[in-house]
């Protein structure tokens, strides 16, 4: 038993994705399919608002929202933001202008990507429209981004049909009804003090349990408090190697993935000197003879960074007694 | 109006922190709270297990990994079972739900903690998956741009200019060498542009961090503490949940909150206010109605430190430090959450006069 040192800290890539399938209400489906269609709908709220992008609910009066009209693909940026640095799932991969853009024919903005040479190039009032992407699927980003519209002195373009701030019936052929939301965060994981000394303990083969200073109980694997106390387990064990079954289970249903054949075993080892116990697969005895109080000891397969399961030791079993407080 | 006011005294009693660090790879998350833990119930010589119910706040998002804030629960001795819940937001709102269990009368002292790592990933990146997923969200608009939307939306309005917003900085900066826990203190350089117009000077810090508050009620409250920091009012609000819907430059939901919670009733000496952006602090003065007479951020602010997730429950904790030590009377904290100030808490502290 000696006093924890400050081991070098263990550090790992962890990916998490998550490509949640959401599905659409009526507004936000026929807005979205719009975009696909390269025509921008609205919402009009009680006291006569448009409100691009749509919400299905007023957001003043929580009242139910459902009429459409169309706006258009030109409007005036409210305020923006120039992103020299552009990160890299935003919509452009060149330096641009984050805006807010308040269409023709709607009260609200809309945020999105402004696609100019420079901060210089950008101001609050300056005119500008949709560019659209060329391959559109009913999403946000069916909107490539904004680009200027107006000549080099700042007056607007000419020629392009105003907004017409028409009703719409928000009917379109094959509408979209849901998106999928796609997400990848990329992390440094890095264990803490506990569970870095356990895990460099098993590249040796050793299992490093902490003790309770206070109730003494020894934690196994560590994560570095006693649940029971709230304090710091400061003090390094080592546990094990044998142990004792204490409850186990037959599984008989293979998950995906798996190289084990059902029938097997999956069993609460308590580990010798560990004051709880731990979870395993058991080997080396066929499944119906499993039984708690059986003498087991870990397997190690060749590289593997953790047991791969244990065997009977062919001790005697343990007393109930014994291990009765560790069920 | 009906005032969010208590029907039990409920005070602060006990406040700590960590050091907030810009990484703290060598600890686990229970590894990092437990010291802030065992530093907060030490101020009261409560024992864990006489601690009435215990809240946490923080987010899976900033940790990368499920539930990772059951975890933490080992550090505050779960077992035997507690009081326990949990809400994946800043700590004023564990500290909020604590603030109404007592006034249910099933608590009579509660311990409030919340902690962010956010050294593991870019936070910039995690943030914005809180926003709308249909419309927002697939742009991966970052917290630092959403926050130069709103610093342009007030410079636009003639409310503040880029010297103005140096200005805060450098003062958040300059009073947190008076804070031994703050991530960066003194002189800082104002830096390039991060998202035009802020610079690295307008932004919070990154960093790794842990806070824990402990309520009590009453005459508990009496004991554990000799001047108890009395929570006279406390609200939260939320904003529409679209940028383009709102007026950026102005937090109608803070200035409710503060009616609701009394702030507008006496004034207050000190102002903690939950601005990670310069500029969100001009958005809070004007609507708290602060003077100048009032000492805005004495802590050095989220400028100073931002851990995310507790930086908010820090200006509720010293807020209250302050009134235990004398040096304010009348106190207003304020946190907030999610884009552009979308959510705010406020609530007005008091010590009683000698």
């Amino acid at each position: 038993m000696t006093a924890a040192p400050t081991p070098d800290v263990l550090r790992a890539p962890l990916v998490v994705e998550f490509p949640f399938t959401r599905s659409l209400g009526p507004v936000q489906s026929a807005f979205l399919t719009g975009l696909r269609e390269r025509v921008v709908l609205g919402v009009k709220t009680a006291d006569g608002r448009v409100m691009v992008p749509p919400a299905e609910y007023d957001p003043v009066t929580a009242e139910e929202i459902r009429d459409l009209v169309e706006v258009g693909a030109t409007g005036t940026v409210t305020t923006w933001a120039w992103n020299a640095d552009p990160r890299p799932q935003q919509p452009l991969a060149t330096p641009f202008a984050w805006v807010l853009v308040r269409l023709d024919g709607a009260d609200t903005a809309l945020l999105h990507a402004l696609d100019a040479p420079g901060p210089e190039a950008v101001r609050s009032g300056m005119r500008v429209r949709i560019r659209w992407a060329a391959e559109r699927t009913g999403a946000i980003t069916d909107i490539a981004c904004f680009e200027p519209y107006e000549d080099e002195h700042g007056d607007p373009h000419e020629g392009e049909a105003a907004p017409a701030g028409q009703p719409h019936d928000g009917v379109f052929e094959d509408a979209v009804t849901g998106i999928v939301a796609e997400a990848r965060l990329d992390y440094v994981y890095s264990p803490g003090r506990a569970q870095t000394a356990y895990i460099n303990g098993l590249a040796e083969r050793r299992t490093i349990g902490e003790r309770c200073p206070s109730c003494h109980k020894v934690y196994v694997p560590p994560r570095g408090a006693c649940p029971t106390c709230g304090v710091a387990t400061t003090d390094r064990v080592e546990v094990g190697p044998a142990g004792t079954v204490t409850t186990y289970c037959i599984v008989n249903i293979k998950a995906r993935n798996l190289d084990i054949e059902v029938p097997y075993v999956y069993a609460h080892i308590a580990l010798d000197g560990a004051g709880l116990a731990l979870h395993g697969r058991i080997g080396g005895i066929p499944y119906d003879q499993v039984r708690m109080g059986l003498r087991v000891e870990p397997v190690w397969t060749e590289g593997g960074s953790h047991p791969d399961h244990y065997r009977p030791t062919g001790e005697p079993d343990a007393d109930y007694d014994v291990y009765k407080e560790l069920i | 109006m009906a005032r969010a006011r208590a029907s039990r005294e409920v005070a602060v009693v006990a406040f700590a922190q960590s050091d907030h660090l810009r990484r703290t790879d060598e600890l686990s998350e229970v590894e990092m709270v437990m010291p802030v833990l065992h530093r907060v119930l030490a101020q009261t010589g409560l024992k864990a297990g006489e601690i009435g119910f215990t809240c946490s706040g923080s987010s899976d998002y900033l940790a990368g990994r499920a539930f990772s804030f059951t975890m933490t629960l080992d550090g505050v001795g779960a077992w035997p079972p507690i009081s326990e819940s949990h809400v994946e937001m800043d700590g004023a709102w564990a500290l909020y739900e604590a603030w109404v269990k007592i006034q249910t009368g099933e608590a009579d002292t509660a311990l409030v903690y919340a902690y962010g790592k956010s050294s593991p990933g870019s936070v910039r990146d995690v943030l914005t998956r809180q926003l709308d997923p249909y419309y927002v969200a697939p742009l991966w608009p970052d917290s630092v741009a959403l926050a130069a939307l709103q610093a342009q939306a007030l410079i636009d309005a003639g409310e503040t200019d880029e010297e103005a917003l140096a200005a805060i900085g450098a003062r958040s900066r300059a009073d947190a060498t008076g804070n031994p826990h703050a991530q960066l203190s003194g002189a800082v350089p104002q830096g390039d542009y991060q998202v035009r117009p802020l610079r690295t000077g307008d932004c919070p810090p990154i960093g790794d961090g842990a806070a824990a508050v402990i309520l009590a009620a009453g005459d508990t409250a009496r004991a554990l503490c000799a001047r108890p920091a009395w929570i006279t009012g406390i609200d939260h609000r939320i904003e529409a949940h679209s940028l383009g819907l709102r007026d950026l430059t102005d937090s109608p939901s803070t200035r409710l909150a503060a009616e609701r919670a009394g702030v507008f009733d006496a004034p207050v000496d000190t102002a903690e206010l939950h601005a990670p952006f310069s500029a969100q602090e001009v958005v809070l003065r004007k609507a708290l109605g602060l003077g100048d007479a009032v000492r805005v951020n004495p802590s050095g602010g989220a400028l100073a430190a931002n851990p995310v997730m507790a930086a908010g429950l820090i200006r509720i904790g010293e807020a209250a430090a302050r009134i235990h030590r004398g040096e304010s009377d009348r106190a207003v904290a304020h946190a907030t959450s999610g884009p552009c100030l979308q959510q705010n808490l406020v609530a007005v502290l008091e010590g009683e006069r000698a």
